[in-house]
């Protein structure tokens, strides 16, 4: 197996030997940027277990192993506007696709949006519109602190943009189906950007999925800003193969009296981690982040979330749960900071988990940093089975004991589901949830969406 | 009451003197500043070391000398020089003590102050004490009342050469001299501490106390514990901790290390109250304990009890390794920093027999500019069968300036296990002070009574007499009047 | 309908019940009252299936079965109801789907078709109205957040729901206002048949005044060491427990 110095001295030589093509169409901004990340990347290098905040995920395992990596977008010959069609019932959603980490070519033009929204790839965004673009890029992901960070900003080609002017509503969910389909074991690198502006609302539903069985580790970035007393939903959907390897950093800044609800539902992938960080930068700001992990066989997956209190008066809630069978391992790590002076704080975390094997695996580590008084926080954690007095509960009234714990188990992960605030989305992934936890999908090959294909 | 009073008050309460703070006039013998292996020779030499002694220490030096002291605490630690420091320091004595009355007076009144009842009268109190000032024991009461029953209590400089066997076969199998920074330099340098040994059956009567104070200037105290309770034995032990107010810090690097065989049961409690610098930060001990207890015998029990008041630094995590099957451990702490006080601090189960189980109640109080982290970790292995562990971790800050950290790790590795965490964060609420206020009750007693309060889940837990102290060390480091 | 011969049951090594022998028929109304840790909720427990307990010797036959051969979904499926003394909350699970399982669970049983969707509704508000309780509960998770009353009742609703051809109902009145109190025996009247019998498990004879026993029997220490008519619950009430203990011995 390849040290971890092999694997950091392969990226420079990737970044050096590809610099002409990493330069090639990309902004003078993104390449400015690319420059300094790839110094922090020389330094930090690919996470170890050594760090504190990759304890329990080893990625050597996941970068060991010989990718391709595009610096170049790469036509997929097929019109993915017809394999991809959406058929969830009600569930109307302005969708556009990804491949490999790139804006798809062949989109159709989102006919439906308000005027003024942008969606497009973020060459293009960077190109197009560079005020808005260079006022927010690379402003929240800061490339000093983590290396994934770092590699990503350095290897950064493309990704989706998506902007909400003022007071702008989108009824309609906006959908980023990201697809992988290489006939190759591939590398993607993705960095998205969202600006949601003030008083503007908006709902977007992210999709992780594979189209064909090779091997891929995705490293993807995601900035975010939330400006005043705007209300923005991030929905993930993670539905990969198990050989799959997702890392996903979200950076979420939050202005003003904003309302941001994230829910990150991972059903499969061989390794996941999401990096999940919000700050609430000025006052009287919600924040909900969710999450919920479904893992069988070797799959791993590590949930690591910071919410950062900056300004008094916020709100912040934070749930994750999950269910670990086989020989499944998983990590939750979650950290409130509540800064000096961010007085009439409120932060309430909790992580509950299932484990239904023997050989699962659970590392949990809800932390509070707490510099200020006049706050209310709490945190919580369980590991544990199921509630044997719930069960003979259900038994006692006719229901079998199999029935009884599916219900029991679904009940379980239906508390995060029940937070979602699309109506037909909850329905639909209450039926993938009740699916994958009958063992009835073992891995869907198309879109956790659209999983009829 | 106006908030602007209340506050003057919290302030008054919360910026407090140390009242241990008394310099004993004693001629020391020490060894001068600096650690090699000359240094390290020497010292056991004066301690007229059987050969093992020494090679464990020279394996521990040797082993200190690559690594490097732990950064992932929360805390801020000005770089420590260790060859600025004495490493060996003993109150001068004339020969060996025959009597209480031969005891130095001024170390007597030493502890007279401290309120150590070392005389005679200590009968009625039924404590037997063991003093180590600076690195030394001074004096163990009781001793021929205990070895009527089999049970061994002394010094551990005089256990190795009493009973060289029990410490070769039992010392650094708990904390091995490689386990961390402190513990490997402890096991190069230690220069005395307790030893007990319960015999097989045996019930000690009496509670074992152990009072340590560091004394002379720039010296580091480094005591090392290690009790040994035989199968279906009983042991209450009680640690005291004591220090002078000076500029500079001062170094603590103390281990305890506990074996516990099959029913046996042992209580460790401490009351922690090493001098924690002054209002602005100055001076102050530095204390980084390794404490750790094996439950090696089925059905065996540990109990860990603390309040911690002291020290300019805490990096404390009594720990318990869960081995024999039926196994239990508790951990009780209350941690209270103030002014410029750090403590990162809390505590390791470790399951590994079957249907074991632990509790982790901490309670945190933090005060001041201080802050106060609890960091705890709960590991069930693959193979242990029905492991239950519940903690809770409270904070409680008074005043804008402090922090409260938690930081718990949850590594679960059997589906048969329960596991349970829960922490919350409070401040003293002006409704609770109010509704003080409304019965008659002043400020500054209601804040005394709602930290007692807070904290009474965890003194309850000690022995009698050390609650008290514990109730009034409380009140002291948060201010003379509160309570 | 039950026969209950010689049953000893013990947790953990400690012997609860101590030789217990109960007949039950058709239409009956049998109350079981007697003092604190007498065995009254074991007893009920062990009928329902709770594996906790040891069966350590006797039997149990309902309708003709070895009722403790079954796994607690068939006896349940069989006709017996258990009203839990301490019903359970459970997140997540909704009253509806939980009963639309449990109803469709019996109807396979007795190879029936499953209710649909707008039959089972109608089936739930027929039966609501017939026991009081208050739409709004079915609409929450099974007791989650319910206040002890509202448990209570929702015991009695879902009696309703699956018609048990034997209820036992264990401290059903504990923690009841004297409306819900009301509402919980009317509603056990109602749904009382000559086929059917009833199990009232209790330690006051309040209950009684609503509820009329045809049989009243009182456990101590595990065994039942009086059975008379419906005025022994009375002589019980005016006398208080402590003479049975002396007359037993203790």
């Amino acid at each position: 197996m390849a040290d971890i110095n092999t694997i950091n001295k392969d990226f420079a030589d990737l970044f050096n030997q590809g610099n002409e093509l990493l330069l090639e169409g990309s902004s003078d901004v993104m390449n400015k940027t690319r420059k300094n990340a790839f110094q922090d990347f020389a330094k930090l290098g690919v996470p170890t277990r050594a760090n504190e905040n990759y304890k329990y995920t080893n990625l050597i395992p996941a970068f060991d192993h010989p990718y391709n990596v595009n610096l170049r977008y790469q036509q997929v010959d097929v019109d993915l506007n017809e394999i991809f069609q959406c058929d969830v019932p009600e569930l109307d959603t302005n969708m556009v696709l990804l491949t490999n980490g790139w804006y798809y070519g062949n989109n159709k033009e989102l006919t439906e949006l308000p005027k003024g929204v942008i969606v497009c790839g973020v060459q293009e965004a960077a190109e197009k519109y560079p005020e808005i673009f260079n006022a927010h890029y690379g402003k929240y992901a800061k490339t000093d602190d983590d290396g994934l960070v770092a590699l990503n900003t350095a290897l950064a080609k493309d990704g989706f943009f998506i902007y909400v002017p003022k007071g702008v509503v989108i009824e309609k969910p906006i959908q980023v189906v990201n697809l992988l389909r290489s006939d190759r074991d591939l590398m993607a690198t993705q960095r998205n950007l969202i600006v949601v502006e003030e008083n503007a609302q908006a709902k977007i539903i992210v999709c992780d999925h594979t189209l064909t069985h090779h091997k891929y580790l995705t490293n993807s970035v995601t900035e975010v800003n939330v400006a005043r007393n705007a209300i923005f939903d991030l929905y993930t959907l993670q539905n990969q193969h198990l050989n799959s390897v997702i890392l996903n950093s979200t950076y979420i800044r939050q202005e003003s009296n904003s309302n941001v609800l994230s829910n990150t539902i991972s059903l499969y992938g061989g390794t996941i981690r999401n990096n999940h960080h919000v700050i609430l930068d000025e006052e009287h700001c919600e924040n909900n982040t969710f999450g919920m992990y479904l893992m069988d066989r070797d799959q791993h997956v590590d949930n690591f979330t910071s919410i950062d209190h900056a300004k008094p008066n916020c709100l912040s809630n934070e749930h994750f749960k999950g269910v670990m069978d086989d020989q499944a391992s998983g990590a939750f790590a979650g950290r409130i900071f509540v800064r000096r002076d961010a007085q009439q704080t409120q932060a309430y975390q909790s992580n509950n988990n299932l484990l239904l094997s023997n050989d699962a695996v659970i590392n949990t580590k809800p932390q509070l940093v707490i510099d200020a008084d006049d706050v209310k926080c709490s945190h919580g954690a369980t590991v544990g089975q199921m509630d044997e007095d719930a069960l003979f509960y259900l038994r006692a009234r006719g229901i079998d004991e199999k029935e009884a714990r599916q219900m029991l188990m679904f009940a379980f992960a239906h508390e995060i589901i029940d937070k979602i605030r699309v109506e037909p989305l909850k329905e639909r992934i209450d039926e993938l949830v009740d699916k994958r936890l009958r063992g009835e999908i073992s891995k869907c090959n198309t879109c956790a969406i659209a999983c009829n294909h | 009451m106006a908030k602007e009073e209340q506050d003057k008050i919290l302030n008054e309460v919360t910026e407090s003197e140390y009242k241990y703070g008394f310099v004993t006039d004693i001629e020391n013998d020490d060894i001068g500043k600096g650690l090699n292996e000359d240094i390290i020779r020497m010292i056991s030499a004066k301690k007229k070391e059987p050969k093992f002694m020494l090679d464990f220490r020279l394996k521990a030096y040797r082993h200190w000398k690559t690594m490097k002291m732990p950064e992932w605490a929360y805390l801020d630690i000005p770089e420590i020089d260790y060859q600025d420091i004495i490493y060996y320091s003993t109150p001068k004595q004339k020969a060996k003590l025959e009597s209480m009355d031969d005891v130095d007076p001024e170390i007597r009144a030493t502890f007279d102050k401290l309120g150590i009842p070392l005389d005679e009268q200590k009968i009625l109190a039924n404590v037997a004490v063991d003093v180590v000032m600076d690195s030394s024991s001074v004096k163990t009461t009781f001793k021929e009342a205990l070895a009527e029953k089999g049970i061994i209590f002394c010094s551990f400089s005089e256990a190795v050469q009493d009973h060289p066997d029990l410490i070769q076969e039992y010392m650094g199998t708990v904390v091995p001299i490689q386990d961390n920074f402190f513990a490997a330099l402890n096991s190069a340098v230690f220069s005395d501490g307790s030893f007990v040994y319960i015999p097989k059956g045996v019930r000690c009567p009496m509670e074992l106390s152990t009072y340590f104070r560091i004394n002379a200037e720039n010296t580091g105290q480094f005591e090392r514990t290690l009790i040994v309770c035989e199968e279906e034995s009983y042991v209450s032990y009680l640690e005291g901790c004591t220090a002078p107010m000076r500029d500079e810090n001062q170094l603590h690097a103390a281990i305890v290390e506990i074996i516990v065989k099959d029913n046996a049961e042992v209580k460790y409690s401490t009351v922690q109250n090493w001098y924690p610098g002054d209002k602005n930060g100055k001076g102050g001990i530095y204390n980084f304990v390794t404490k750790r207890g094996i439950c090696e015998g089925v059905n065996s029990k540990l109990m860990w009890a603390q309040v911690e008041t002291g020290s300019a630094v805490t990096w404390k995590y009594p720990s318990t390794i869960l081995k024999g099957d039926g196994s239990s451990s508790e951990f009780y702490s209350v941690a209270v920093t103030n002014n410029h006080q750090q403590a990162d601090t809390g505590t390791k189960m470790i399951h590994i027999g079957n249907n074991t189980k632990s509790t982790i109640i901490s309670k945190g109080i933090s005060a001041g500019k201080s802050n106060n982290s609890y960091r705890g970790l709960v590991k069930v292995s693959k193979n242990c069968e029905g492991a239950r562990n519940f903690s809770q971790c409270d904070s409680l800050l008074l005043g804008d300036k402090c922090g409260a950290h938690t930081f718990p790790y949850l590594e679960i590795g059997n589906q048969s296990a329960k596991v349970e965490h829960e922490a919350t964060t409070s401040k003293i609420g002006e409704d609770q002070i109010f509704y003080c206020n409304q019965r008659g009750i002043n400020t500054e007693d209601a804040i005394g009574l709602i930290v007692n309060g807070y904290a009474k889940e965890v003194i309850n837990k000690m022995p009698m007499e050390f609650a008290v102290e514990a109730q009034k060390l409380l009140q002291i480091s948060l201010e003379g009047s509160v309570g | 309908m039950l026969s209950i011969k010689n049953l000893h049951v013990s947790i953990e090594g400690k012997d609860i019940l101590k030789g217990i022998n109960l007949d039950v028929k058709p239409g009956e109304v049998h109350a079981i009252m007697g003092p604190n840790g007498a065995g009254k909720s074991t007893l009920a427990s062990v009928l329902a299936g709770r594996d906790l307990f040891n069966v350590t010797e006797g039997e149990v036959s309902f309708q003709g079965k070895d009722l403790l051969d079954m796994e607690p979904e068939d006896r349940a499926k069989e006709g017996i109801f258990l009203g839990f003394q301490y019903p359970i909350e459970i997140p997540g699970v909704s009253t509806v789907n939980f009963m639309k399982t449990a109803v469709n669970e019996h109807r396979k049983y007795k190879g029936l078709d499953p209710l649909s969707a707008s039959d089972f509704l109608k089936l739930m508000r027929e039966k609501k109205s017939l026991v009081e309780i208050d739409s709004k509960l079915t609409n929450r998770s099974v007791n989650e957040g319910f206040s002890g009353g509202e448990k209570k009742k929702n015991e009695i609703f879902q009696m309703a729901m699956l018609e048990p051809k034997l209820a036992v109902l264990d401290e059903t009145d504990s923690g009841l206002d004297i409306d819900a109190l009301r509402v919980v025996a009317n509603g056990v009247n109602k749904l009382k048949t000559r086929d059917n019998a009833t199990i009232v498990i209790t330690h006051y004879q309040r209950l009684l005044d609503y509820i009329v026993p045809d049989v009243v029997h009182v456990l101590y220490d595990g065994r039942i060491v009086k059975t008379a008519g419906k005025e022994l619950a009375l002589e019980l009430e005016e006398k208080g427990y402590d003479w049975i203990k002396e007359e037993n011995g203790k």
